[in-house]
């Protein structure tokens, strides 16, 4: 479980800094231990009432969206923080079926669905090559993804539109698939580059000198051994993957072919004319609460996956 | 291990690199090629100009809005975002009551501190933004009728809809939605942080206020550079695109003219609002541009900051 015990590479520690703590016993007088318990408390309650004002104002927005969900649009607009008088599940079936969200979470499901599995598949593929086999342009390759990562999207965006169009892969959500696999590989290889880099030799060898092919080699002992690091880095895309909206809103503008996020904004300006507010919540809820059980529950390993991006 | 190498190479590493060339490296490539040309991108037909989009650039007075919004975003919301995480952070791992023997703790209910702010980090940007909309919603939203009830009934502002205070509406969700990634982040790195050094510190009279700056910052720096980095491009990037876009105003985002308007916007009005694809390029490298300077910069202080210690 190594990607999910250790800290993000970046916060290793640099040799101690020892000149900065002998340099405190000068300035400062020693105190006594009565006092500075003191000062710990103080210092308790004031930390405790930062917190929790931070986590009051993560909650409520999230809370305040839940509680609209339920309400009439007349009480969404009289009074806001006001509890629902009772709960409107009308609401939500309004927006499942004729808001389309139901759509919008099929074709999201089959684009993340399929991205996913390529890029795993593709990320891994490429990340084993580059990390074991030494070969003429191995670390020319590795730059070449890796530059990927800190270059604007946008950019690449207006040419991209119009090598989709002539490919007749514009709207498509198979052609979606193919973009999200492509943009996600170089963290990918990245990522699971460095992860192969330390699995042990010792294994692969063993395989091929029974007379597994290479190709054997990967796919059933190399790929079972990083299985860590790809439940690590597949979390990372799902998120990216499922939450996206930048990419589906310039490639992929066809009403019924429209994934979660860019559905949620079309339907915010459609709503918005027809005054059916109470929907418009509903599908927010609907597509934010999914995602946020399934943090809940795999806490531990979304974190590692998600800070294991910062590293880059 | 020899035998097949090359072919297992290429068969490997074909279809990936096949992907990414071409929906990734051949439009940065062209890209770059198109923002010298006249290029609309509604027909095929387009002739070589020079360097005529970049003066134009130069002379645009939205690209100038553009620049310097996405600029404001580069250099203000790492600053405010890194500075909140640690601020929290510290708090999550010194700022509990001391046990018995232990120099520093955490607070109690640290861990549910962190999956609380975490929140925002696993939705999609698009429903924060969606979200904060009608939160900011003048008549009825959230917000204002947060300050109607404690009072404030005079003081409600249109935000979003004011010129002067829709920029700052933006950037204040941005940092909603990543201050809690930081926070964790962070966290994980003082955590690993030996309590010795605390101990030594406290016994030495030091204060928690001088612990922060002596020796938890200088031993989370490469941390916080590498975080710094990753929230500038962020803030550069498609995540300003997607809160301005949807949150603000006017065709397509932007606000009340052009107050909030940012580079990776302008972009994409260009290109599929206004039909000027090779316009839209240019300032699109002008977009790379900032942010490798951008990356290049905070690099380069990283490293000058490091060597005071």
């Amino acid at each position: 479980m190594k990607a999910i015990d250790t800290p993000p590479a970046g916060a290793a520690l640099p040799e101690p800094t020892e000149p900065g703590a002998t340099q405190v016993t000068k300035s400062a007088p020693p105190v006594t231990r009565k006092e500075r318990k003191a000062e710990g408390a103080t210092l308790n309650v004031f930390s405790h009432g930062i917190l929790i004002i931070w986590a009051i104002m993560v909650v409520m927005p999230l809370l305040w969206a839940v509680m609209t969900s339920f309400k009439t649009d007349r009480a969404i607009f009289t009074s806001p923080w006001a509890l629902p008088d009772k709960l409107h599940f009308e609401n939500w079936s309004r927006a499942w079926t004729e808001a389309h969200m139901s759509d919008y979470f099929l074709n999201t499901i089959l684009v993340v669905g399929g991205s996913l599995i390529g890029t795993l598949l593709f990320g891994s593929m490429a990340a084993y090559v580059l990390a074991r086999f030494d070969f003429p342009g191995n670390r020319f390759i590795y730059f070449l993804f890796i530059g990927g990562m800190s270059f604007p999207i946008i950019l690449a965006l207006v040419p991209l539109f119009y090598v989709l169009q002539n490919m007749a892969l514009l709207n498509t959500l198979h052609g979606l698939v193919l973009v999200y696999i492509a943009y996600s590989l170089p963290f990918t290889v990245f990522f699971l580059t460095a992860f192969f880099r330390t699995l042990p030799t010792s294994v692969a060898e063993a395989a091929f000198m029974d007379g597994a092919s290479h190709t054997r080699t990967f796919f059933q002992v190399m790929l079972p051994m990083a299985k860590p690091g790809l439940i690590s880095v597949g979390i990372f895309n799902f998120l990216g993957q499922w939450n996206q909206y930048l990419l589906p809103t310039v490639l992929n503008t066809e009403q019924d072919k429209k994934v979660l996020s860019q559905g949620l904004v079309q339907l915010a300006v459609s709503q918005g004319y027809k005054g059916d507010w109470s929907g418009l919540f509903a599908g927010l809820v609907m597509a934010m609460l999914p995602v946020l059980a399934a943090y809940i529950i795999f806490q531990r390993q979304v974190v590692a996956g998600l800070t294991a991006g910062a590293v880059k | 291990m020899q035998h097949g190498k090359y072919r297992f190479i290429v068969g490997f590493l074909a279809v990936p690199l096949a992907m990414y060339a071409l929906f990734v490296i051949w439009p940065f490539i062209q890209s770059i090629y198109y923002s010298f040309t006249d290029w609309s991108g509604l027909s095929p037909e387009f002739r070589m100009v020079g360097f005529d989009n970049y003066s134009r650039m130069l002379d645009d007075e939205v690209f100038w809005k553009s620049l310097q919004h996405s600029l404001t975003f580069a250099v203000v919301l790492p600053l405010v975002t890194v500075g909140l995480a640690l601020f929290f952070a510290f708090m999550l791992n010194v700022g509990g009551r001391r046990r018995r023997g232990a120099a520093v703790a955490g607070v109690r209910g640290s861990s549910f501190y962190k999956i609380v702010y975490f929140f925002p980090q696993v939705l999609s940007i698009a429903i924060v933004a969606l979200l904060f909309q009608f939160a900011y919603n003048p008549n009825s939203g959230a917000i204002n009728s947060v300050l109607k009830g404690v009072g404030l009934g005079s003081i409600q502002p249109d935000w979003l809809g004011d010129p002067n205070l829709a920029l700052i509406c933006v950037m204040v969700v941005l940092v909603w939605s990543t201050v809690g990634f930081f926070v964790v982040l962070f966290s994980a790195g003082m955590a690993s942080i030996p309590k010795d050094f605390y101990e030594a510190a406290l016994l030495d009279g030091a204060n928690r206020f001088t612990t922060f700056f002596k020796i938890t910052l200088p031993l989370l720096w490469d941390t916080v550079q590498s975080g710094w980095i990753y929230m500038g491009i962020l803030a550069l990037g498609a995540e300003s695109f997607a809160v301005v876009q949807i949150m603000t105003v006017g065709p397509n985002g932007g606000g009340p003219d052009y107050s909030t308007i940012v580079m990776p916007l302008y972009v994409y009005q260009k290109a599929f609002r206004d039909g000027q694809a090779a316009y839209a390029t240019t300032i699109g490298v002008a977009l790379l541009v900032v942010t490798l300077l951008f990356a290049a910069v905070v690099m380069r202080l990283g490293r000058r900051e490091r060597l005071e210690y």
